[in-house]
């Protein structure tokens, strides 16, 4: 049967590899290229990249950089930042990326998910669901990289992106983020409950336990940051990610 | 040297990424005069089927592609929806594939994937199993082979033809093979170590028939 993936995530900026905390906060961790080479060697299940400058700042995506990554990735590559065309998303994929995140793009440019799926087909297109809760804990979801709120609901934007012809769903919970204590279950329960798509559990991981915890709350697939780069108290950068066997006895549970 | 399709319709970058690794040489095919020299073709498809029937039809390569698999039976390797187009048509769309390998292409049983709460696209790794005797699932050393899927249709043909079946919602053939002519739904070029022994098969089976 389909196995469930588990999905390293690496934040772009200025070349290198970051971490951060709540979408702030970003510290240098490394290289990505030799992140993708060692993440190879572990055969991870698929690996996304996100440029977290390119969106705020208005940029484009880091063609060559990304054309070198995924020279070295024989797994599944996504890529997010600074996506705003149909022409962007054909050249990723010419570049090998398989997947294409969107965010600030699929809110603002209404037509662009149906125009890319049509292309490229619905699987390859993701779009990333950033949600923040405010001072009086009311929910809401975000775009440029959690720096911009919106009007619709993250439920509503959930059901929207799908109607528009999105293949998956990236539930960030931003105060999460770097936190290590696990992710919105309840926001990926009333998420999946309304969606038929995929929906990739992100930001929170902080052991193996939550993986299973978001699968059971409706994710069919978990995102991670932190777990899979620092190690120890001290967040010493350490590249690391189960084995194959561990993973499949994780999620029999 | 291998040819890698490119009609602006697929990954061939990814192609090309894990042949060199291998330490073979690729060459993309965006002409027919591209097809001189291989020993191999490779045509890597992604998206939606009509698309890519379209951007394959329309490339100007189709006349000399089939003269080399069908009457030199050069070695041939159609991936995703390049396995797709190895059929005669698809439900996903109005075009015809090459129909090189009898057979159609059909979509996920809806009411049995809801049933069993499976969602489509079928999306991540699953386990293939081999069948019948075939050249490029033949790995003696891994006792289970894993791949990448990505994909909301799938191939419906006759089980002579099928190499390789998986199982999401029902079994469904996941692999195919006519003679020089294979097939794969999954993405060997994205499977790591399973899809490196894949091609190396391949092209070992391409060296031996030339």
């Amino acid at each position: 049967m389909l196995q469930t993936r588990v999905i390293p995530i690496l934040l772009l900026k200025d070349g290198g590899l970051y971490k951060g905390e709540q979408f702030k906060k970003h510290k240098y961790v490394g290289d990505p290229i030799n992140a993708v080479k060692i993440f190879n060697d572990k055969e991870v299940d698929e690996i996304c990249i996100l440029d977290i400058d390119a969106s705020r700042s208005g940029t484009s995506p880091d063609f060559a950089l990304i054309e070198n990554i995924a020279s070295q990735a024989f797994m599944p590559l996504g890529y997010g930042g600074g996506v705003k065309s149909v022409d962007d998303i054909e050249r990723l994929f010419r570049i090998g990326i398989e997947k294409v995140v969107l965010n600030t793009a699929a809110y603002e440019n209404q037509g662009l998910i149906k125009a890319a799926s049509d292309l490229v087909g619905s699987q390859s297109i993701v779009c990333s669901i950033d949600v923040k809760k405010g001072l009086f804990g009311k929910e809401k979801a975000y775009i440029k990289s959690g720096t911009k709120s919106i009007k619709m609901s993250p439920v509503d934007l959930a059901k929207h992106y799908e109607q528009q012809g999105a293949g998956e769903l990236i539930v960030n919970s931003i105060e999460r983020d770097g936190k290590a204590t696990g992710y919105d279950l309840d926001l990926i329960q009333r998420i999946s409950k309304v969606v038929d798509i995929p929906i990739v559990a992100a930001c929170g991981a902080g052991k193996n336990q939550h993986f299973v915890e978001a699968v059971k709350a409706g994710a069919s697939a978990v995102a991670a940051g932190d777990i899979f780069t620092f190690q120890g108290k001290r967040k010493a950068v350490l590249i690391t990610y189960p084995q194959y066997d561990k993973l499949q006895d994780l999620f029999k549970e | 040297m291998i040819g890698v399709i490119d009609c602006g319709c697929g990954n061939p970058g990814s192609i090309q990424n894990m042949l060199r690794k291998l330490g073979h040489r690729s060459v993309l095919v965006k002409s027919e005069s591209d097809f001189d020299g291989c020993s191999a073709i490779v045509l890597p498809g992604v998206g939606a089927y009509d698309n890519v029937c379209q951007k394959v039809q329309s490339s100007g390569l189709v006349n000399r592609l089939e003269h080399l698999v069908l009457e030199e039976k050069i070695p041939f390797l159609g991936i995703c929806v390049g396995m797709q187009m190895l059929f005669n048509e698809s439900e996903e769309g109005t075009l015809s594939g090459f129909g090189w390998i009898p057979g159609r292409v059909k979509r996920f049983e809806h009411a049995l994937m809801k049933e069993q709460n499976l969602k489509v696209p079928h999306m991540g790794w699953n386990i293939v199993t081999p069948k019948n005797a075939n050249v490029i699932l033949n790995f003696n050393e891994y006792e289970e082979l894993r791949f990448y899927f990505v994909h909301s249709y799938h191939a419906d043909c006759p089980d002579e033809y099928v190499i390789g079946e998986c199982l999401y919602g029902y079994k469904f053939p996941c692999a195919v093979q006519k003679e020089n002519i294979f097939g794969a739904q999954f993405h060997p070029e994205k499977s790591h170590k399973f899809g490196m022994m894949l091609f190396k098969n391949f092209l070992e089976y391409a060296n031996a028939s030339n």
